[in-house]
């Protein structure tokens, strides 16, 4: 056990394990080009709860009974939850606190939780004296258009760049006994603000915040992107991505090779009308408790960096013309035989 | 940093997806045309009844905002508008949707705090910068004409 310091904001971690990750996403997310790689498919968004805020804490707590079960953990064994979401007082986290009564951490990100909670939980368990760490992050496309655009029903277009919020639930049972996946290290980000305004194009915002955070956790640790199988950022989408790798150019920095995201792999852009990609804390959390554990476990890779990229503002910062702060966490996740 | 910033912010536009802004101007043409012209069959009908053009066109709005908010409810409209653009949204349908959804989508919270406070969060800028330019504009013809 331990965390060691390695240069400015990275922290390695000895034997902090993922024991299991469990995912549950909405039929959108279900039907994309990730189908077939989440533990649960919802057949609607609603599923039948009364209100779309008492939806997302239902597919939060499936989330958590998906990595429960796949973690062969009981929530007694569970010395603390580490979790966050994207609404108000981040009520789907405490919410769910109601009912699995453990200790309870809650973090905010924004889209960026889901990193932020697996790195504060590594360290804390790489601190020692706890066993067994339960680490979330949820969203719903209906909640969050409630609170930061319009009514549903109201008809307006979406610009190219606008994000589709993830109707999506992830959490990680983290265990400082052998697991199939061990996390390596993690990068605390700074928040980074280039001048982004735009509330419908974050990706490009949040771009310049993801590229502090990678280059920060490789000069850290003295890698260069291709000691990496994947970069995947959190939710840059198609745009943001495509900035992330010119702007890192520019800073002679190489992404191209294997830089990938989360948001943009989320939807297929042309059949699913969702224009720059999946965004919202769930977007990450689920998009790596389903298809990139799995492919890291079934050996598709070897070591990931994952990079949950977040934009820190409300609609009343942006209605107050404030430019949008963005943030970027990252955590290296290695394959039990490639970590030894 | 503020160069920084100003150089970033010029790469982004420079890399930033085109809007389709002919195809979208087609369609709003092509959607608020259709629309206009199931208005003016409307009026026709009630002047076909024996009404004059003038006593048609209340019952004609009446008709068109009724069946803005049926769309609404059945979950049309945003599809419209999605195509239509400013198509949908400009002609008196598009202000019977920026009530009815609001309505619709805030009552879950009730109907004093969710429905009644919240139903002119959208219209309530159409409404406040309508009334005062139509008040500028009666203004101007009283002061030129006399005629109030």
């Amino acid at each position: 056990m331990g965390v060691a310091r390695r240069g400015k904001a990275t922290y390695e971690t000895t034997n902090v394990w993922i024991r299991g990750t469990g995912s549950v996403v909405g039929p959108n997310e279900g039907s994309g080009p990730l189908k077939g790689q989440f533990d649960r498919v919802w057949p609607d968004e609603q599923n039948g709860q009364t209100t779309w805020e008492k939806a997302e804490q239902a597919i939060l707590s499936e989330a958590y009974d998906e990595a429960l079960r796949k973690s062969e953990t009981d929530w007694s064994q569970i010395d603390l939850v580490v979790g966050g979401d994207l609404l108000d007082q981040i009520v789907t986290t405490n919410f769910n606190g109601r009912t699995h009564q453990r200790p309870l951490a809650g973090v905010f990100s924004a889209c960026a939780t889901f990193t932020e909670g697996l790195g504060v939980g590594a360290m804390l368990l790489g601190g020692g004296g706890l066993e067994r760490v339960m680490v979330s992050a949820a969203s719903h496309h209906q909640t969050a258009e409630r609170q930061f655009r319009f009514p549903l029903e109201l008809g307006y277009q979406r610009t190219p760049t606008a994000a589709w919020t993830a109707t999506a639930a992830g959490a990680v049972v983290l265990a400082n006994e052998r697991g199939p996946l061990r996390i390596e290290a993690v990068t605390f980000g700074r928040v980074v603000d280039l001048g982004g305004k735009d509330p419908n194009d974050m990706g490009s915002a949040m771009a310049p915040a993801a590229y502090d955070t990678i280059q920060q956790h490789l000069a850290d640790t003295g890698q260069s992107a291709g000691d990496f199988d994947a970069i995947f950022t959190g939710d840059l989408g198609h745009f943001g991505v495509e900035m992330l790798i010119r702007y890192a150019q520019e800073k002679q920095l190489d992404l191209s090779e294997v830089l990938d995201d989360c948001g943009r792999s989320l939807y297929d852009a042309d059949q699913q009308d969702t224009h720059n990609g999946g965004s919202g804390p769930g977007c990450s959390a689920s998009v790596f408790a389903g298809p990139l554990a799995r492919r890291l476990v079934q050996g598709d890779y070897r070591r990931l960096l994952l990079v949950a990229t977040g934009a820190l503002f409300s609609p009343t910062t942006y209605q107050q013309g404030e430019s949008i702060p963005c943030i970027a966490h990252a955590v290296a996740v290695v394959r039990e035989e490639a970590s030894r | 940093m503020d160069s920084e910033k100003a150089r970033y912010q010029q790469l982004t536009q420079e890399m930033m997806p085109r809007r389709p802004v002919l195809r979208n101007a087609i369609m709003a043409f092509v959607v608020g045309g259709l629309i206009c012209v199931v208005g003016q069959c409307i009026q026709w009908f009630f002047m076909h009844q024996g009404m004059s053009a003038k006593e048609a066109s209340s019952p004609t709005a009446v008709v068109l905002i009724g069946l803005g908010a049926l769309f609404t409810g059945l979950g049309w409209y945003d599809r419209i508008v999605k195509h239509g653009g400013m198509g949908g949204t400009l002609p008196i349908t598009g202000f019977a949707n920026a009530m009815v959804s609001p309505a619709m989508e805030f009552r879950t919270e009730g109907l004093v705090m969710g429905v009644g406070a919240r139903l002119f969060t959208v219209a309530g800028p159409v409404l406040v910068y309508g009334m005062t330019a139509a008040m500028v504009v009666g203004a101007v013809r009283w002061l030129i004409t006399g005629v109030a």
